[in-house]
């Protein structure tokens, strides 16, 4: 079977989902400006570690070799270990995404004794300034100390390369060789993706995505050095340039991807936490079994999709229109190009978006703005 | 793959790779190591029985005897199966 005939029955869905991101709680130490799920605060309704429990044994049953964990930061609950090490007691592979604030010494020889565990450290910029403008004051610092620590703990020989994840924003693009050395430095593997205008992604978006002339660098270095990074095949639009990037093209969504947020809400990707893109809740009668396979949204999904607007362009089997949650949040229709759609047939209908009624996020669970206290003068007389 | 070296995987003893777990799908099965982390799609119902069965049979050829492959597509089974071998979802016992 070729690869696109493979891609035609990926798109009618699988059994079980391949990659299922799980974010495990809203509650972060970071406010990074672009967070795709506009994490800060717990959620009251988080589901419990009884309730998590019983959502991984379904993962069991339905042969779901691995999760990749996420937030917020997963490291902030409390039963973190408990559920990662009761996930790997079921068959269940665990990678988990981090800024890394948590890995002291102790948690990295913790983290390194673990079978079948992965992990994978936030960081957006080769140097302090650049990371730091995007994921806060001192983040790259807690990154650069966790990846020291799970060297310290020879992470890499017992487990195999950890993952440096980068979100490749108009900022960074010039540091890709340098990330790249950056993980060699450590025998860790880089991971970039794209950044989407998802969470407080929404806000930013239009400062940060890369220019159209940093896409084709983008597409080039990927070509370049495409093999031994990873990519999450999030940059298919860019195929329109081109040959085909390593990796599936196609979108995912709901297909062979989804995402279950900290209250159990089941969406099909974790770049589109919003009320049209929510398939059900693991809460659900039936649970997450139900909702992968007969949710209407999921069903929906893996129907063939229309080209709409892209029908008569000569790259649409190339970039596939692109990312449907891009096109979702910058307020464009989901049958039409990609916002940052190479042949720049998308700047126009972009440009005559009016922003305050493009959709908001379902949830936003940000940390309040800190006032600053002002300081009123009192008069000793 | 070479001629010869397609004829020697044929003779040889294999088995799954006792880390790998196998998932039935609608186009074959997914293959997934936990060791090594790789996915691999088995795109064929065929080459998902004859994987399973390769440990109780002494080569790759008697599995497929023993699955009733016609001899005319051995070849694309033997190349099918030095891929899986690469990535260590079957290895030799």
């Amino acid at each position: 079977m070729s690869v696109d005939s493979l891609v035609g029955q990926l798109k009618h869905g699988l059994d079980a989902p391949i990659c299922l991101t799980w974010e495990l709680t809203y509650a972060c130490n970071l406010a990074c400006v672009h967070c795709l799920s506009s994490s800060g605060q717990r959620d009251p309704r988080e589901l419990s570690t009884d309730e998590a429990k019983a959502v991984l044994d379904e993962l069991h049953d339905l042969q779901v070799f691995y999760i990749n964990i996420g937030g917020g930061e997963p490291m902030v609950r409390r039963d973190f270990f408990e559920l990662v090490e009761y996930a790997i007691g079921r068959g269940i592979g665990v990678k988990f995404s981090t800024n890394g604030a948590y890995i002291d010494a102790e948690k990295a020889r913790r983290l390194t004794a673990m079978d079948y565990l992965d992990i994978q450290i936030s960081l957006d910029g080769t140097d302090a300034a650049t990371n730091d403008a995007v994921r806060g004051t001192g983040s790259y610092d807690l990154a650069i100390r966790a990846m020291d620590h799970l060297r310290d703990a020879g992470f890499v020989e017992r487990n195999g390369p950890f993952k440096i994840s980068v979100v490749i924003t108009r900022h960074n693009v010039d540091q890709l060789d340098e990330f790249k050395a950056l993980a060699d430095s450590y025998g860790a593997q880089l991971r970039v993706t794209r950044l989407r205008p998802s969470g407080r992604g929404a806000d930013t978006w239009h400062e940060l995505h890369p220019t159209n002339a940093q896409q084709r660098q983008i597409y080039d270095w990927l070509m370049a050095n495409g093999e031994n990074v990873l990519t999450g095949d999030s940059f298919f639009h860019l195929n329109a340039l081109g040959d085909s990037l390593p990796g599936l093209n196609m979108c995912g969504a709901g297909r062979v991807v989804c995402l279950i947020d900290p209250i159990g809400d089941v969406y099909a990707c974790p770049f589109v936490i919003h009320d049209e893109f929510k398939a059900g809740s693991v809460r659900d009668e039936g649970g997450f079994s139900k909702v992968w396979k007969q949710s209407d949204l999921f069903l929906e999904l893996r129907e063939p999709q229309s080209a709409g607007a892209c029908a008569s362009c000569g790259s649409w089997n190339a970039c596939q229109g692109g990312c449907m949650a891009a096109k979702f949040f910058t307020g464009l229709p989901l049958d039409g190009p990609d916002p940052e759609c190479v042949g720049g047939d998308a700047d126009e209908a972009l440009a005559a978006v009016n922003t305050s009624l493009t959709p908001k996020p379902a949830m936003d669970h940000s940390k309040p703005v800190a006032l600053t206290r002002r300081l009123i003068p009192v008069s000793a007389g | 793959m070479t001629q010869a070296g397609a004829t020697a995987l044929l003779e040889q003893a294999l088995e799954l790779h006792p880390q790998v777990a196998l998932r039935p799908e609608p186009f074959g099965a997914l293959a997934y190591h936990y060791g090594n982390r790789r996915l691999v799609f088995m795109k064929h119902g065929d080459v998902v029985a004859v994987a399973k069965q390769l440990a109780d049979h002494p080569s790759l050829a008697a599995t497929l005897e023993a699955c009733d492959i016609a001899h005319s597509r051995w070849p694309s089974f033997a190349t099918a199966f030095a891929s899986l071998k690469s990535s260590e979802i079957v290895r030799e016992r």
